[in-house]
């Protein structure tokens, strides 16, 4: 073995001419490889230099400046606090945070129906069977920027605006014991307030003499830590559990230990904090309080969710179809039902083929996000790659941030989605 | 649409050895035909008309410059630009001139580089809403859901009225009119803001107009005008200078009437200048004698194309105001043709 090798190497070493590198395939692949990577680069260069001096030439430098005046525009959702005063660095930020919530909650419901979906179409029921495939062909085949449109005038339309709930002969009205307003321009949902909120040192006084609640981050970093405490008792419960049914063989009832330690803490914190709830009121033009979830915001969700969705269940079908009709059977012959088969044995096996082609959809989702400016969604290409790039005419350098952001959050999801998929895959032995 | 423009822009940049030179009105020559740029649809000022043809008070500007260059109006290639797309059009050579109700602003003219060769509307920012919400004045506004034009100076005029009047409003950017008036009227937003003139002109297209008031202030200095790269002078002229015949034909009374009689020359030299018979100012333009002619038989003079388009007697009924001439206590004024 080794005496062949060294031979080889040997001989190569000893009768190298420069015509081996045409003619011996050893070689050859490698001098095209080269050849075509010299062309590259030579092309790449003539190009950036033509666009640096042209540029140059029609008086247009790069320059990131702009980034640090002021915007002088405001943007309707924003997550952290923003003005027309502050500088377009700021309302690229305000922009791309919403591009995340966008796609986030898009990638999630996306999932959701992706996975009923492509669960249903396998079933044995006729009817529900053909109507996931309905869904299937007609969300997958009409381009998403339609259904973003269709959802979105569908919603200015059909819904009624919030004028029509005002007066005495009102046409429309809240529903859910008047705690949620549907309107043409969004969702208007509670949004939790507390009484004694950590956000402030002391709490305003109304003039009646009422508390005025508050909310700030750190009462809901609160709760969150309460809950993520609750959620290790339950595991270190789950855990004592389990050995003492491997000692004993018989399981201790744990659920009202388990309910104890969920609720117990949580209602404790909610009463500290003195929880109310701020539930939205028409008051002049538009409802006021709460938690305003846009149209905008929700016809470019549901429309990316949906026709996302679509692919998701083609890919969940492909998943499960992939495991053997064996399995299935022999999960039967061990007694188990249909849907724990489905659960147990069936969807984890097929994650392994489900989850690469999911991170693709992943990926597509935050990409079809940049539509958003159809609705009139202030994302990252709305505020960025839209109204800064307008307003300062900074083309090339607006654009060039603007893939820059696409490119690390694409990278970002594909390093999460492998992180998963590596701990999905089949360990083999 | 419009990072396909702005790449084709890079790339065509990039690609090029070195800028296309500035000789727009060759260009233009050669093609036979003018690549204007002009709104998606703003009733009276640029709109296609049931035959598929551009009517309007900006598309009359095209029309004047197309007839001075090439001899015909109708050898015009209407492109329809949004608030979005209208600067890179311009920029990357796709239209050679823009005529949109574009504001005349600092920064579009020395940073953008482009050349407002003059104003043809002086107009403000306004607001409309439903008469039935009982606003009177724009300081009412409240907590407002205002629906604006994204990458217009209407959004930051907004921004800026809102903020100095210590009131709140919800912005819904959009990108074309035509849409931003679909979600005002199903009541997407309460407020609809943009240049008056555009305000007045959508409008006249409502069902029922009489059922939206324009509140009486006008929160901003909208001088609207033609435009085109900066860098080409002799092109400049030839636009600035068209649009000047149009208003100082006005000024002279040469009227789409009497234009074949006074351009057989008549007592007043600056008619005989401007029409071609006396001297020969088109040459110093690169053109021929009668082109200024030629723009002012297209659809008549200033005036005429006004009252025409957007005048009293149309349904926007826009009064003359500050766009009178100068003689009649308004604006618009051309410097002499001599
Ligand atoms: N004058 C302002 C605003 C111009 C503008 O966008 N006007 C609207 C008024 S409706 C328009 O032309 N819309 C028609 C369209 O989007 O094509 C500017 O130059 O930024």
């Amino acid at each position: 073995m080794t005496s062949i090798a060294d031979h080889t190497v040997t001989r190569s070493k000893s009768s190298f001419k420069l015509s081996m590198l045409l003619n011996d395939t050893r070689y050859r692949s490698f001098t095209f490889q080269f050849i075509a990577l010299i062309a590259i680069i030579a092309f790449m260069a003539f190009v950036g230099g033509n666009l640096v001096r042209n540029l140059a030439e029609a008086g247009l430098n790069i320059s990131f400046q702009f980034l640090k005046d002021p915007a002088g525009y405001d943007i309707n959702q924003k997550l952290i606090e923003y003005n027309s005063q502050m500088s377009h660095g700021r309302a690229a930020l305000v922009g791309l945070l919403n591009t995340l919530i966008v796609a986030f909650l898009a990638c999630i419901t996306a999932t959701v129906f992706g996975v009923v979906a492509g669960v249903l179409r396998l079933s044995n029921n006729w009817l529900v069977s053909k109507i996931m495939s309905f869904y299937v062909e007609i969300f997958r085949n009409v381009p998403v920027l339609i259904w973003i449109l269709i959802i979105f005038s569908v919603m200015i339309n059909a819904l009624p605006a919030p004028r029509d709930f005002r007066g005495d002969e009102a046409s429309a009205s809240m529903v859910l014991f008047d705690t949620i307003a549907i309107t043409n321009r969004g969702v208007f949902v509670p949004s939790p307030e507390f009484t004694n909120s950590l956000s402030v040192a002391e709490q305003d006084v109304a003039e009646d003499g009422s508390i005025v609640p508050a909310k700030g981050w750190q009462d809901f970093a609160l709760i969150f830590g309460v809950l993520f405490l609750s959620w290790i008792a339950a595991k270190l419960i789950g855990s004592w559990a389990t050995r003492t049914q491997e000692a004993t063989g018989s399981r201790p009832t744990t659920w009202y230990i388990l309910l104890a330690v969920w609720v117990v803490p949580l209602v404790a914190v909610l009463a500290f904090l003195g929880l109310t709830w701020d539930v939205p009121a028409l008051k002049g033009f538009n409802f006021q309080g709460g938690l305003q979830l846009r149209g905008s915001l929700i016809a470019l969700w549901f429309a990316l969710a949906i026709y996302t969705g679509a692919f998701i269940a083609e890919n969940v079908r492909a998943g499960i179809l992939a495991i053997s009709k064996g399995q299935t059977e022999a999960a039967a012959a061990l007694g188990l039902r249909p849907r724990r088969i489905m659960g147990l044995v069936i969807l984890p096996q097929a994650l392994r083929v489900i989850i690469p082609p999911l991170i693709s959809q992943y990926l597509n989702i935050t990409k079809n996000s940049s539509l958003a400016i159809a609705v009139g969604y202030m994302d990252v290409t709305g505020t960025l790659g839209g109204i800064t790039l307008l307003q300062t005419g900074r083309a090339i350098e607006t654009i060039l941030l603007l893939m820059l952001f696409y490119l690390t959050v694409s990278l970002l999801i594909s390093a999460l989605m492998n992180v998963f998929n590596n701990r999905m895959k089949l360990t083999e032995r | 649409m419009n990072k396909s423009v702005f790449f084709g822009a890079l790339a065509g940049a990039a690609l090029a050895g070195g800028v296309a030179s500035a000789a727009t009105l060759d260009d233009v020559k050669a093609r036979g035909k003018l690549n204007c740029g002009v709104t998606t649809g703003v009733p009276g000022f640029a709109e296609p008309d049931a035959n598929g043809v551009w009517q309007g008070f900006d598309v009359a500007v095209c029309r004047a410059v197309a007839a001075a260059v090439l001899s015909d109006p109708t050898a015009v290639e209407f492109v329809p630009t949004t608030g979005k797309t209208r600067f890179t059009a311009l920029a990357s050579g796709e239209i050679d001139m823009l005529a949109r109700n574009t504001t005349w602003t600092f920064s579009r003219d020395v940073d953008l580089k482009f050349e407002f060769t003059g104003v043809n509307y002086y107009d403000g920012q306004g607001f409309m809403t439903p008469a039935d919400l009982g606003v009177t004045s724009a300081k009412d506004l409240d907590g407002a859901t205002v629906c604006i034009q994204t990458g217009t100076t209407t959004e930051l005029n907004l921004a800026d009225f809102f903020r100095s009047n210590n009131i709140s409003y919800e912005p819904v950017p959009i990108e074309t009119g035509a849409e931003a008036v679909q979600q005002y009227n199903a009541g997407a937003c309460d407020v609809y803001t943009t240049d008056a003139s555009a305000l007045a002109a959508q409008r006249a297209n409502f069902e029922d107009p009489s059922a939206h008031v324009i509140m009486p202030e006008i929160i901003s200095k909208e001088p609207l005008g033609p435009l085109v790269r900066h860098g080409d002078n002799e092109w400049a002229d030839i636009v600035r200078w068209t649009l000047n015949a149009l208003i100082t034909a006005e000024e002279l009374g040469v009227t789409s009437v009497n234009l074949s009689e006074m351009g057989g020359g008549t007592n007043n030299p600056e008619i005989n200048r401007l029409l071609g018979t006396e001297g020969d100012l088109g040459a110093m333009l690169g053109l021929d004698k009668e082109w200024a002619k030629r723009a002012i038989g297209v659809a008549g003079n200033y005036g005429e194309i006004f009252e025409k388009n957007i005048g009293e007697s149309t349904p926007i009924g826009l009064a003359r105001g500050l766009n009178a001439q100068w003689t009649d206590g308004g604006l618009i004024y051309s410097p002499p043709f001599r």
